[in-house]
C-alpha cells in the first residue's frame, strides 16, 4: 500500500516534470540584459548630471540612487514596472529600482489589509531578507577584515 | 564609453541572475538576497569599490552595490568612531537609500491601487 503511494507520487512527479514549460533561456538572458542595462544605462546619465554640480562621490551616488528609487516607485505606482518586471526579469529585480518596486508594490497590495498592519508592516515583505541578511553579512565580512587589518587598516 | 561600460556590466550582472533563475530552484528573493551579500563580501576585500570606480553607475545600480554600500559605510564610521562605527555605519550609505524608498513607496501607495 505504501510502496504504491510512493509509485503513484514518482509517476505524477514525471507528468509535472514533462509538461512543466520550459523556460525560453536564450530569450529570458538577452531580455534581462537589455532591461538592467537599460535601466544603469538611465542611472548612468542621472549619475553624469549630478556629477556636473559640486557634490562629494559618495553624495554624487547617493543622489542617483534616490532618483532611481524615486523613479522605481512612480513607475510601480503606474502600473508600467510590472510590465517590465513580466518580460525583463531579473533585468527588472535586480537594479535598485527593484528593491524599490517590492517595496512599493508591497505596499499598494497591503493597503486593504489597513495603514497599520498592513502597508506598514508588510512594505518590507520581500526587501527585508536584502536588508537582513546584506547586513548580517557586511557586519561579518567587516569584522573578518578589522580582525585582520585592524582598526585602521 | 561610461554609458557603454554601465549598460554591459549592469545588464551583465542581470543576465547572470537570469541563468542563475532560469536552470535552478531557487527563488527571485534568494538571488536578490545572494547577490546582495555577495557585494557586502566584494566590499570587505575591497574588489567592489575599484568595480564601481570603473563600471560606474552599471556597479552602482545593481543589488550587490547596496550590499557594498552597508559594507563602505561600516568602514567610514569604523575610522571615525573605532568598533562602535560596525553599528553606526550600517546605514552611514544605505540609509538615504531606505529612506527615500519608504517615503516615495509610501507616498505612491497612498495615490495608486494595484493595477491586477
Amino acid at each position: 500500500m505504501e510502496k504504491s503511494a510512493y509509485e503513484e507520487r514518482s509517476r505524477y512527479q514525471q507528468m509535472v516534470t514533462a509538461r512543466t514549460p520550459k523556460p525560453k533561456y536564450a530569450k529570458n538572458i538577452a531580455l534581462a540584459y537589455l532591461v538592467g542595462g537599460a535601466i544603469c544605462t538611465l542611472a548612468q546619465a542621472v549619475f553624469n548630471a549630478f556629477s556636473g554640480m559640486s557634490l562629494t562621490k559618495l553624495e554624487v551616488s547617493a543622489a542617483t540612487l534616490a532618483t532611481i528609487i524615486a523613479l522605481g516607485a512612480v513607475v510601480t505606482g503606474l502600473g508600467v514596472y510590472d510590465c517590465l518586471a513580466e518580460r525583463g526579469g531579473m533585468g527588472a529585480a535586480v537594479p535598485i529600482s527593484g528593491f524599490s518596486n517590492t517595496i512599493t508594490a508591497a505596499a499598494m497590495d497591503f493597503k486593504r489589509e489597513g495603514y497599520l498592519l498592513g502597508m506598514g508592516a508588510k512594505m518590507f515583505v520581500i526587501a527585508g531578507p536584502v536588508i537582513v541578511y546584506g547586513l548580517v553579512g557586511g557586519f561579518v565580512v567587516t569584522l573578518i577584515r578589522l580582525a585582520f587589518a585592524g582598526i585602521s587598516g | 564609453m561610461d554609458y557603454v561600460k554601465a549598460f554591459l556590466v549592469g545588464g551583465g550582472i542581470c543576465a547572470v541572475c537570469q541563468i542563475i533563475y532560469d536552470n535552478t530552484k531557487l527563488t527571485s528573493a534568494h538571488i536578490l538576497v545572494g547577490l546582495a551579500v555577495l557585494g557586502a563580501v566584494l566590499g570587505g576585500i575591497g574588489i567592489y569599490e575599484p568595480f564601481v570606480e570603473w563600471a560606474g553607475a552599471g556597479a552602482l545600480i545593481p543589488v550587490s552595490g547596496f550590499g557594498n554600500s552597508i559594507v563602505a559605510g561600516m568602514l567610514l564610521e569604523v575610522k571615525r568612531l573605532g568598533w562602535l562605527g560596525l553599528f553606526t555605519g550600517a546605514f552611514e550609505v544605505t540609509g538615504l537609500g531606505l529612506a527615500s524608498a519608504i517615503i516615495f513607496a509610501s507616498g505612491v501607495a497612498l495615490l495608486f491601487d494595484p493595477k491586477h
